[in-house]
């Protein structure tokens, strides 16, 4: 802890000590819009204390949210020096606040993004990737990796996250709490947490109904998604929608889709707009082994093809496409060659580090080229769905097999360990943490009313030109004239 | 109603043959009662209907007579021009085009070829070919396609080159299109324009002779309308195009060469609400798209024979206008719906339920239906003529509903 601290003031003094000079910390800059400018220090006595409050007990909820915000800004923009120098900058200006109201609960939360700004993060780390690539009609690309720790405690946290969800989900749905159909990606969380490292926030995502991890990887929250599962307002789609039916604007999530392979044509309109709309981003159009036979996947790829559209094509192969295995139902389940005149890599699908490699190199090769195919040789544990027993066209053995061997969480916690980036102890304390998180989130959504009656007529047509939806009972006349 | 025997004369209005592209212009402008129908309409949008009697009579009075002349509508401002409804469409179109650039035309032949009706001819050059796509023959991708393109906010017209092949597209029409507003919970919003020729044609094939507004009628989400003469075809483009919500266009293969007077300035029509084409008291006649003629062709004999039918084109087919359609049953107390749909499941059987939930007390009778017979187009070209309502038949059913005069 000591040597951390002196790591703090030593990188505050090389990053302040720059450009801004050492005007008075606690200036009273009416303007608090201001993001870019670094706070001034005037003396490391201060900054010490703040640094001492680490240890303070009291962190008031709403600065922890910023401050994972900040966190999470700085990671999702690819941790870079003025990424990092901007979340330091954000931790700053709320030091400052917090001084000025007294809050000092609040310096906790800021000095935890100050030193993990500074200490951890941009240390690369170089890694290989095991499992080598296999590439169509393109070359593969490096197994070598840069990867930081900061990333792959973000991995760790993240998958936990998705993984207690999931599981918390699974006894939801038993309870009854959950009705319906329920999709659960407990074994693929590499897939899409992997792939939010190589995006941002141009990039569109859409999939298949096995989305609730992926939608909390574009910015939702585990409250939303539970309350979502549970059908009340608080959801994401305000309990309309349902497992299948997650959709996150703002975070350039489309979805969450209940057709099988319906969603390829709408990930190649998003391309579409996005190359129509000149937006540098790339769209991923996920979809698993049983939509790969689909005839609308293949005409997608064609006219995104055809017109060279920024759209990858990510195929996350779990070999069963409900209760038929792959061999039973595609002549050729090498799906990463399907594309044919599209080029396809295959890729490890329980490596985050590989798959956020290849998503990479796809981004790149789509925005100069047009589509690419990637195949994510990944697996489930849970059935196709909560209603399938998911052993009856697979061995336990099998699953518990691909657990011991290749589960996505267990390859992080080795990296950690091994590069010593974290203790056994340290892990447990995230994993602590995460627990209570999802399990805060699902009381919370447990609380969340049922959306009220006159929920069932609203969002069917959107006000425009005098548009009513009419309900069962027709007496009621009603047509707005212009 | 039953049917006649084949001793049915073709009326006149059956001069369109051949290709789409064959003009027959002479004798449908005589059918065409558009002028007076439009002064009315323009009428209604500012006031409710009962108050402008002289309105009224000056419409009757116009339709009374044959209207071979083209009586000048007094709403029109300097004389407007005249022109086939291809190019109403073409010119809405257009429009909407110059005036926001995310709208778009995806479809097959829209681009190089002008389109298989010439609707988008020219095009191609003026906006380029990104924004005048020209697609594979995959209805099914290219539908989804555009829906997933609306979602980020461009506004693409999808064009079917004829209405049945949209079937194809099925999935993505009612399962993406007209819900994803509703399970995303209002988030995202799919300003989708679907239009296309449907209908019975001149000798097409049953494949090709599709109706597809009973198909799509029950889909949530959606808004239908239906266009029928130059006039409304421009304005139905524009609003559909402006509109927030996915509006499907139904065009119809034999009106594509009607001619008509349209004003020089800019306008829309109302999505949502029905067209007053010929105002009356003793029995309300609802139809849209080709049966339009067909009625108006069948109330020269009732007007002959002493009757005085009101006709409304209802144009909307989802959302109805009930307001109109309602007003004017409690002026009449008598409905008949003529339409092109299948008689199972088609727009005359949710209009008719829709009514009788309504405005039972105010019906003297029961709503008379006539639609095209439940079987396959035949390609043979009096079969085909039997399959459709002719006007014959809405004499028929007219005089059998008021009581003989």
């Amino acid at each position: 802890m000591a040597k951390r601290m002196q790591g703090i003031m030593e990188s505050i003094q090389t990053l302040c000590s720059g450009d801004h000079g050492n005007e008075g910390f606690m200036q009273d800059d009416e303007d608090e819009e201001e993001e870019n400018g670094v706070g001034r220090l005037t003396s490391w006595a201060e900054l010490l204390g703040f640094g001492l409050a680490v240890f303070s007990e009291a962190i008031a909820p709403q600065l922890q949210c910023f401050c994972d915000r900040t966190l999470g800004f700085a990671v999702g923009q690819g941790g870079s020096r003025e990424a990092w120098i901007k979340a330091v900058a954000m931790a700053m200006s709320l030091v400052r606040k917090a001084v000025k109201k007294g809050w000092v609960g609040a310096l906790a939360p800021a000095a935890r993004v100050m030193s993990q700004a500074l200490s951890t993060a941009s240390e690369p780390i170089t890694l290989d990737i095991p499992v080598p690539f296999k590439a169509h009609k393109v070359e593969t690309p490096s197994v070598t990796v840069e990867t930081s720790a900061q990333e792959l405690t973000n991995f760790f946290k993240t998958m936990f996250i998705m993984r207690r969800m999931e599981i918390a989900a699974d006894s939801l749905y038993k309870s009854k709490f959950i009705r319906g159909f329920c999709h659960l990606y407990d074994g693929q969380e590499a897939v899409c947490v992997g792939m939010e490292a190589a995006l941002n926030d141009k990039d569109c995502i859409i999939t298949a109904y096995r989305d609730h991890c992926t939608h909390l990887g574009r910015g939702g929250s585990v409250l939303e998604v539970f309350a979502e599962l549970m059908g009340r307002k608080d959801g994401c789609s305000l309990g309309k929608g349902g497992s299948m039916h997650m959709y996150n604007k703002k975070g350039g999530f489309y979805g969450g889709n209940g057709i099988v392979g319906a969603q390829t044509p709408l990930g190649a309109g998003l391309a579409f707009a996005q190359k129509y709309l000149k937006v540098e981003g790339v769209t991923l159009a996920m979809y698993g082994d049983g939509a790969a036979n689909q005839g609308q996947l293949f005409e997608a790829m064609n006219i995104s093809a055809l017109w060279n559209l920024p759209v990858i094509y990510v195929c996350e192969n779990n070999h069963y496409g409900m209760g038929t295995a792959e061999w039973r139902s595609a002549k050729s389940p090498e799906y990463y060659k399907r594309g044919d005149y599209i080029p396809g890599l295959k890729v490890d699908g329980m490596d985050c580090l590989a798959v956020k490699q290849a998503v990479k190199y796809a981004k790149e090769y789509a925005l100069q080229n047009g589509p690419m195919v990637l195949e994510m040789d990944t697996y489930r544990y849970h059935g196709h769905s909560m209603s399938d027993p998911g052993s009856t066209y697979r061995t336990r053995d099998e699953i518990s097999g691909v657990r011991q061997e290749r589960d996505p969480i267990e390859r992080i916690r080795k990296l950690l360990l091994s590069n010593n980036i974290a203790t056994v102890a340290e892990l447990k304390t995230m994993e602590k943490e995460a627990k209570k998180e999802v399990e805060d989130a699902l009381s919370k959504a447990k609380e969340s009313p049922s959306p009220d009656s006159d929920e069932l007529f609203t969002h069917v047509y959107r006000k425009g030109y005098g548009a009513k939806a009419y309900g069962a009972d027709r007496k009621e006349v009603v047509v707005k004239l212009p | 109603m039953a049917m006649a025997a084949a001793s049915s004369t073709l009326p006149a209005y059956h001069g369109l043959r051949g290709s789409p592209s064959a003009n027959a212009k002479s004798k449908l402008s005589c059918v065409s009662a558009n002028p007076p129908s439009r002064v009315v309409v323009r009428a209604l949008a500012s006031k409710p209907w009962a108050a402008s009697k002289t309105l009224r009579q000056v419409a009757a009075h116009a339709t009374a007579v044959a209207s071979k002349e083209a009586v000048s509508s007094s709403s029109s401002s300097q004389g407007g021009h005249e022109l086939l409804m291809f190019e109403a469409l073409r010119e809405g179109l257009g429009e909407e085009m110059e005036r926001d650039p995310n709208v778009c035309v995806i479809g097959e032949d829209v681009g190089d070829y002008g389109g298989s009706y010439k609707v988008t001819k020219g095009f191609s050059e003026k906006f380029g070919s990104w924004r005048v796509l020209d697609t594979p023959i995959a209805e099914n991708s290219f539908t989804g396609m555009a829906i997933g393109a609306a979602m980020t906010g461009l506004r693409p017209v999808v064009e079917g080159m004829n209405m049945g092949f949209l079937l194809l597209a099925y999935n993505q029409i009612a399962n993406n299109c007209g819900m994803l507003h509703y399970t995303s919970g209002g988030q995202f919003t799919i300003p989708v324009v679907i239009r296309g020729p449907g209908g019975v044609g001149r000798q097409l094939g049953a494949e090709h002779s599709q109706r597809l507004e009973s198909y799509f009628q029950s889909v949530p989400g959606l808004q239908m309308v239906a266009c029928s003469t130059p006039y409304n075809a421009k304005g139905l483009m524009k609003a559909a195009i402006r509109c927030e919500n996915p509006v499907i266009l139904y065009e119809h293969v034999l009106l594509y060469n009607l001619k008509e007077k349209i004003p020089d300035e800019e306008y829309t029509c109302c999505l949502e609400e029905a067209e007053m084409v010929r105002p009356g008291t003793d029995i309300t006649i609802l139809t849209y798209s080709r049966m339009r003629y067909h009625v108006t062709q069948a109330a020269k004999t009732l007007v002959d024979r002493g009757y005085d039918p009101e006709i409304i084109d209802i144009r909307s087919l989802k959302p109805f206008d009930m307001y109109t359609i309602g007003e004017s049953v409690k002026k009449t107390h008598r409905v008949l719906i003529v339409e092109e749909c299948m008689r199972t499941g088609g727009i005359g059987a949710s209009l008719r339920s829709a009514i009788m939930e309504s405005f039972w007390d105010e019906l003297d009778g029961p709503i008379g239906c006539l639609s095209s017979q439940d079987v396959p187009t035949p390609y043979s070209g009096p079969l085909e003529e039997l399959t459709v309502v002719q006007p014959h038949q809405i004499v028929t059913a007219v005089e059998n509903l008021c009581g003989k005069k």
